[in-house]
């Protein structure tokens, strides 16, 4: 899918709350080995949302942030979309809060996307339609969230918190937005049915047909519609569910541990669904040069990829002031606590709240 | 609190808009209609005006006895923050220990979620208080 018009993204920022937990301290209480496990999953520690902290309060910050970066407007916004499998409501849109919070409302138009871990980027790409055909300036679109793992699961270990969010233009980009395409299958590797509290999960299934599949195939399809090799990208992002996954799709692609390596934070702060593909892309974009080409592949259970072909701009080089701190000094500030206190701040104790 | 009376704040609770009199320049937060000190002089000349958010704290204490809202996060601190605008507005403190805040500790306020109408009720958002701890802020 390629736009009609330059379009690319104008800002960034991200947000991931300081608390962490280590594998180890969740495995003790299961009667597990939490450190082989976390070796396993190649993740030392993951974020955890303070009590107050949800889906909405980390869009607003990150979109504060972006705001800031590029000195843009809540007037100046023309949508909003925030994908996340986390939304505070089941029906009420966290966008119309973030919208309200950013100073973005009335004259724009919002909504909430869900597709597991890729509902972010399904948001980039409706922005850059929207942006590209004029019917809007600009677009923000935001991933966040703040997932669960049912105690003892072997989710508990990775699911994270944290988001990021975009603004996505036609003028005056930092980086821009090539080409995207995306691969859509139903594949039912991870869900979570209405009214549970805890998603489900096909265990090894979501690797091999799903993760692997659906990223290697969209990826490529990037690659052949750009006419692109991995050696024309001086970075590239993949979803990152554990730190395992995404450093064997880059392998099995063609790309290398530095090219992925400024985007890969899930070994400290966990899988954070919808926010982690963003967080990386964020990352990087915080470290790129101009004329810096970028590779961008989500991925969401269900099962569908988005990829992006970005390459940055001069403007880079305009945005990067002390204004707003990048991702590695958010994620910088960190304290970590037991298990009792996670379980506490994540509602895992009946009657405690 | 029922939610119209919180629909009706929600400019203040996520925005910090107060209101700025015309003839004076004072700011007041939460809005005022007429400014205390100019009196009548001020009727239709208070504007908006978004505080910036900065602050520094003026008094603060621990909470260990909490409003249920807070029931999760006892042991809190609820501050009296001197803002920039020379506004008072009080509010908890999140991200800090209680022995490290100290008077005139420079602030910065944070949207965060305050509590809820009821499980199955609104949920209210508005603004709490992070310490700045860096350059970022």
């Amino acid at each position: 899918m390629k736009t009609k018009e330059k379009v690319g993204i104008k800002s960034y920022a991200g947000y991931v709350p300081r608390y962490r937990i280590k594998p180890k301290e969740i495995g003790k209480v299961w009667g597990k080995d939490g450190e082989t496990m976390g070796k396993g999953l190649r993740i030392n520690s993951k974020s955890v949302p303070s009590p107050d902290e949800d889906v909405i309060t980390i869009s607003t910050q990150a979109a504060r942030w972006a705001m800031k970066r590029a000195i843009i407007k809540g007037v100046d916004i023309g949508a909003i979309y925030v994908g996340s499998e986390s939304h505070p409501y089941a029906v009420k849109p966290t966008a119309t809060i973030v919208g309200a919070a950013i100073g973005a409302t009335p004259l724009m138009t919002a909504a909430d996307y869900e597709f597991a871990c890729k509902a972010g980027t399904a948001g980039f790409q409706t922005c850059m339609g929207l942006v590209s055909s004029g019917m809007i300036k600009n677009g923000m679109a935001i991933g966040a969230d703040t997932s669960q793992g049912a105690p003892g699961d072997a989710l508990e270990y990775s699911a994270a918190a944290g988001g990021a969010a975009y603004i996505i233009g036609t003028e005056d980009m930092l980086a821009e937005i090539k080409h995207t395409c995306s691969f859509t299958t139903d594949t039912p590797d991870f869900w979570r049915r209405e009214g549970q509290k805890y998603p489900s999960h096909g265990g090894r299934f979501t690797g091999k047909p799903a993760y692997f599949k659906h990223i290697t195939e969209c990826t490529k399809n990037l690659m052949e519609e750009s006419e692109t090799v991995p050696d024309d990208y001086d970075y590239a992002v993949f979803h990152q569910p554990n730190g395992k996954f995404p450093v064997k799709v880059a392998k099995k692609l063609g790309f290398s541990k530095e090219q992925i390596d400024p985007g890969l934070l899930v070994t400290r702060i966990g899988n954070t669904y919808s926010g982690a593909v963003p967080l990386g892309l964020a990352a990087t974009l915080d470290q790129s040069e101009p004329g810096d080409r970028i590779l961008v592949t989500a991925y969401g259970s269900g099962a569908g990829c988005d990829s992006f072909d970005i390459k940055v701009t001069e403007n880079i080089e305009k945005i990067k002031n002390d204004e707003v701190p990048t991702i590695q000094e958010v994620i910088s500030d960190e304290e970590f606590i037991p298990y009792s206190i996670y379980a506490k701040y994540r509602k895992k104790i009946e009657g405690g709240y | 609190m029922t939610t119209p009376r919180f629909w009706r704040e929600i400019e203040q609770r996520y925005r910090g808009i107060g209101v700025q009199c015309e003839i004076c320049d004072r700011v007041y937060f939460p809005p005022r209609e007429i400014c205390p000190h100019c009196r009548r002089e001020s009727f239709g000349k208070m504007n908006e005006r978004e505080l910036s958010g900065k602050g520094k704290v003026l008094t603060y204490t621990e909470v260990h006895d909490p409003h249920p809202d807070f029931k999760l996060l006892t042991p809190y601190i609820m501050a009296i923050i001197e803002m920039e605008e020379d506004v008072r507005v009080t509010g908890q403190l999140v991200g800090v220990d209680y022995k490290d805040v100290e008077t005139g500790m420079e602030v910065k306020a944070t949207m965060r979620r305050l509590g809820e109408e009821s499980p199955e009720g609104i949920i209210y958002y508005g603004y709490k208080f992070a310490p700045v701890k860096d350059k970022h802020e």
